[in-house]
């Protein structure tokens, strides 16, 4: 059993804090995404696990021991790099087994081993080329063999697709999280695509300036951010965001210009005459049947994306996207009226976009 | 300049370190410091006793007329062939970089004379112009040129002048031909739309684009010349005649084996050091942008 | 490249060649000598076509040498080869392992050991001739192979040339490497060799030339004809007084001392013109 632990871990270069005090529980089996923007400390975090980067203070255990003094060859990780990092001058066959002759396996189990990873992978034809010989695709699955053949308990992912074309990296993907299912494994993977994020991942690790802003599953996640960093970064297009007042009685939020909008939440009941943030997704709004109670835009943008059409425009200060039906008859220039279900506001404290909304 | 990956070990670093630094230590940095330290000391000519005269070895040496005549004839050499060096190369690389069947054949056939010892270049030359066996030198008596360079300086610098520009013209045409090579095509394509001609391209367009690498050379060639040039001196003219050749890496040569004088040999030394280091300097200033160190 | 001028191109390939011919004639003359009988070279003006002692002159030389007392030149050949093949593999071996220490470890007094070697550059052995000869004595290194290779292999440009390399190796290589458990030892041995392999045959054939061409160094401290270098014997032979000089066997030792070199250079020509190139910026 290898559940991943972290608790308070904290990493400095020099007097730079860039992890600060991280909590965080990976269960065994379980398939987690680490996700933010770049420069979040996600890859730092994932290196700490692997035992690339020495942890400043708290502790890293899998499956129970504490990893932090542990080489990386210690602790029963594997690694699946950006850039593959494939040794150039060594066949798939030595790459794959490089680690296994270092920890001096006897030499039929390296190959017993090496043969299931490449048939497993589809790279048996591969086997006697070396990296440079191969497709990009191809070279990824070298890369990925190469992690599986060390039977690791904890699989470590550091943005392994980034570097394919769009096409071959959902292809991948899919793979991988059948890899996962398949191999009863831990997988701790880092991307800062949220629909890598959203799709792969059993549980959520959205960071931000060294800070797990949120940890959950992909739905709580997507459903219930926990800051305004979180709900403009999950989802696409982002969430939008309008400032407004608390109206008395906490059952309203009064915007800029006048328009009320109705919110079902009870703890604004206190908050009467304080600013908020009032979140609404781009796929929540429509088109109002009539202007009352109704949010104005000026459409300035139109992106036709086929399924849907994409209407950009100005709510005050403040852009907003609505995502609409592809036959809404929506042209640049269009005076729209946008509506949406109260129950489908987010509301955050305006200053420190911690959520207030259950 | 650094890696953000490294090892951590404790002892390993110094132990691959240790033979380079050792050498480093023994055979250049002791001499170094023993030169700087001979060059502020008289000896007495059996080695016996040793006396501390500061920087009288210096004025000594500056003022000697040998000296002064030493360094003329070093400016002279050493300016001298880094320009024939420097403008035949370049002349040699426009042409090799212009024909487009055989380039490479070009470059091996050109290439080759770098393999060639500087005295070696010398015993060639030697032997081409020698007064009595010389090819090169009947014929100039033939055509009426009274030549004897080992009487003759003048005949005695174009000499080892000629032997040391032979040399390093292969050096310098390949650094021009990849420069030119490395140019992008698009310009002097877009100068030949604009109107330019082959010529007019080469000096507005080529040339000031292989200023760095011209700059570069001309230290590099000013390095062979002072240091390097050391064996066709001795194989051909060993300084003379009457000076003529004697350039200052043979002078301090002479001075401190045969005529042993160590304190002068010495002071010559540190002012060799200053001008190598300055070069030098001279030199990375111009990698800067390459390499930071 | 853009006009097609035929007289052009033929005026270039004539330039061209009438250089190939200038530049190799000095050799073409030492060849023609080496052919020749002794009182064929003295003849005025000599021949410029070649002789046909051809075959006895460089045997005689070989099994013999070139002059009174002069040691045989195959010895120097050996000689010369084993100072080269020394000085050019020592330079290797000790900057690629110095230049691993500075790129990928992080220690105490690293940069001072970075600019103790970038001062080897500024100091060449010209400019330290009487004290490195007396050091060279007191080491008892005077007449020995030790003597001519060891001062000449500390290297600042060999080990900025392993530097340079050595920066393009992608830190997430060294990284897959510790997960598949090699240590900094093993990952010299299974990676950073076998990556040099190309580097190290360009910075080879410079060291080797630079190393076969020695002069001043092996002068100052070969004294015993038996460890003479084949430059150094030529440059002997060359102070006999003029009239006991025996040109064509001379000229036949020239010949052989230039050959190896040249050949070392057109043969890699590939890796020499790489070596050069980023090895000297």
């Amino acid at each position: 059993m290898a559940e991943v632990i972290i608790q308070d871990a904290t990493k400095s270069y020099g007097n730079t804090q860039v992890i600060h005090g991280l909590n965080c529980t990976i269960d065994h089996g379980e398939f987690a995404v680490i996700v933010g923007p770049s420069g979040c400390g996600k890859s730092t975090l994932l290196r700490m696990i692997a035992g690339l980067e020495r942890v400043t203070g708290g502790t890293i255990s899998i499956g129970g021991e504490v990893m932090n003094e542990r080489e990386p060859k210690d602790r029963n990780i594997a690694m699946v790099f950006q850039n593959y990092a494939l040794y150039p001058h060594m066949t798939v066959r030595a790459n794959m087994s490089y680690g296994l002759r270092i920890a001096k396996l006897p030499k039929p189990e390296i190959e017993r081993r090496v043969q299931e990873a490449a048939r497993i992978l589809q790279l048996a034809d591969f086997l006697d080329r070396r990296p440079g010989q191969l497709s990009g695709g191809q070279r990824q699955r070298v890369a990925m063999g190469r992690a599986i053949v060390r039977d690791p308990a904890v699989f470590l992912f550091d943005e392994p697709l980034s570097n394919l074309d769009a096409k071959l990296r959902v292809q991948m993907r899919i793979e991988i999280r059948r890899l996962h299912n398949s191999l009863d494994t831990t997988s701790v993977y880092v991307t800062h695509d949220q629909v890598e994020a959203m799709t792969l991942a059993d549980r959520l690790i959205v960071m931000n300036g060294g800070n797990a802003e949120q940890i959950g599953t992909p739905l709580e996640v997507y459903e219930h951010p926990a800051t305004t960093f979180v709900a403009g970064f999950i989802g696409s297009p982002p969430m939008n965001f309008v400032t407004g007042q608390v109206g008395n009685g906490g059952t309203s939020v009064t915007l800029h210009d006048g328009l009320q909008v109705a919110v079902s939440d009870d703890t604004l009941a206190a908050m009467a005459g304080q600013t908020v943030t009032l979140g609404v997704r781009p796929e929540h709004l429509q088109l109002a049947a009539s202007p009352e109670g109704a949010m104005p835009m000026t459409v300035d943008l139109v992106e036709a994306l086929g399924a849907d059409i994409l209407a950009y425009g100005q709510v005050g200060q403040e852009q907003v996207i609505a995502r609409l039906p592809h036959d809404a008859a929506v042209k640049i220039g269009d005076r729209i009226h946008l509506s949406f279900a109260a129950s489908q506001v987010h509301l955050f404290d305006a200053t420190s976009g911690a959520r207030l909304s259950p | 300049m650094d890696r953000r990956v490294t090892f951590n070990h404790r002892f390993l670093p110094y132990f691959l370190l240790a033979p380079q630094v050792a050498v480093t230590l023994v055979f250049f940095v002791w001499p170094a410091g023993q030169a700087l330290f001979q060059s502020t000391l008289i000896e007495d000519p059996f080695g016996l006793s040793s006396e501390f005269v500061f920087l009288d070895n210096f004025a000594f040496v500056l003022s000697d007329p040998l000296y002064v005549d030493s360094i003329i004839v070093t400016a002279i050499f050493s300016v001298s062939v880094a320009a024939v060096a420097l403008l035949v190369a370049l002349f040699l690389a426009a042409k090799a970089d212009s024909v487009i069947s055989g380039k490479l054949i070009y470059r091996t056939l050109l290439v080759w004379p770098y393999a060639v010892a500087p005295a070696i270049a010398g015993v060639l030359f030697l032997f081409m112009f020698s007064p009595r066996v010389g090819v090169l030198s009947s014929a100039l008596t033939a055509l009426g040129v009274d030549w004897n360079y080992l009487l003759n300086g003048n005949q005695a610098m174009m000499l080892v002048i000629g032997a040391s520009a032979w040399k390093q013209i292969s050096y310098n045409f390949l650094f021009f031909l990849a420069g030119m090579q490395a140019m992008p095509r698009s310009l002097l394509e877009a100068a030949a739309i604009d109107g330019a001609g082959p010529t007019r391209r080469f000096w507005t367009i080529t040339f000031p684009l292989l200023m760095p690498i011209t700059f570069f050379l001309l230290v590099i060639n000013m390095i062979f010349a002072f240091f390097e040039t050391f064996g066709v001196i001795e194989a051909v003219t060993q300084g003379g005649p009457a000076g003529a050749t004697n350039i200052l890496v043979y002078k301090v040569f002479r001075d401190g084996f045969v005529g042993l004088d160590f304190g002068s040999s010495a002071a010559q030394s540190v002012i060799l050091m200053a001008i190598v280091i300055s070069l030098t300097v001279l030199q990375f200033r111009y990698v800067e942008k390459k390499v930071t160190y | 490249m853009v006009e097609n001028n035929r007289l052009l191109v033929i005026f270039s390939h004539t330039i061209l060649i009438l250089s190939v011919i200038v530049l190799a004639f000095p050799i073409y003359v030492v060849f023609v000598a080496s052919t020749l009988t002794l009182p064929e070279v003295l003849q005025t003006p000599m021949t410029l076509l070649p002789g046909r002692q051809l075959i006895d002159n460089y045997v005689t030389a070989l099994t013999e040498g070139a002059g009174a007392s002069s040691t045989a030149v195959w010895r120097l050949l050996l000689n010369t080869l084993i100072m080269a093949l020394g000085i050019s593999l020592g330079k290797i071996a000790i900057s690629i392992i110095s230049a691993y220490a500075i790129v990928f470890f992080r220690f105490p007094l690293r940069m001072f050991f970075f600019w103790l070697i970038f001062v080897t550059l500024m100091l060449p052995v010209e400019v330290r001739i009487v004290p490195t000869f007396e050091i060279a004595a007191a080491l008892n290194l005077l007449n020995s192979y030790p003597g001519l290779i060891l001062p000449l292999i500390a290297s600042a440009t060999a080990t900025f040339f392993f530097r340079q390399f050595f920066m393009t190796i992608p830190d997430e290589l060294i990284e897959a490497a510790r997960v598949d458990g090699a240590g900094p030892i093993r990952f010299f041995f299974d990676m950073v060799l076998p990556l040099s392999k190309t580097n190290i045959a360009a910075l080879f054939v410079i060291l080797f030339i630079f190393g076969w061409n020695q002069f001043l160094w092996p002068l100052l401290i070969t004294t015993d004809p038996a460890f003479d270098t084949i430059i150094i014997a030529l440059n002997r032979l060359l102070r006999a007084v003029d009239d006991q000089v025996d040109w064509p066997l001379v000229m036949a030792t020239t010949m052989m001392a230039m050959i190896v070199p040249i050949l070392v250079v057109v043969l890699m020509q590939k890796w020499f013109v790489k070596g050069l190139i980023e090895h000297e910026k």
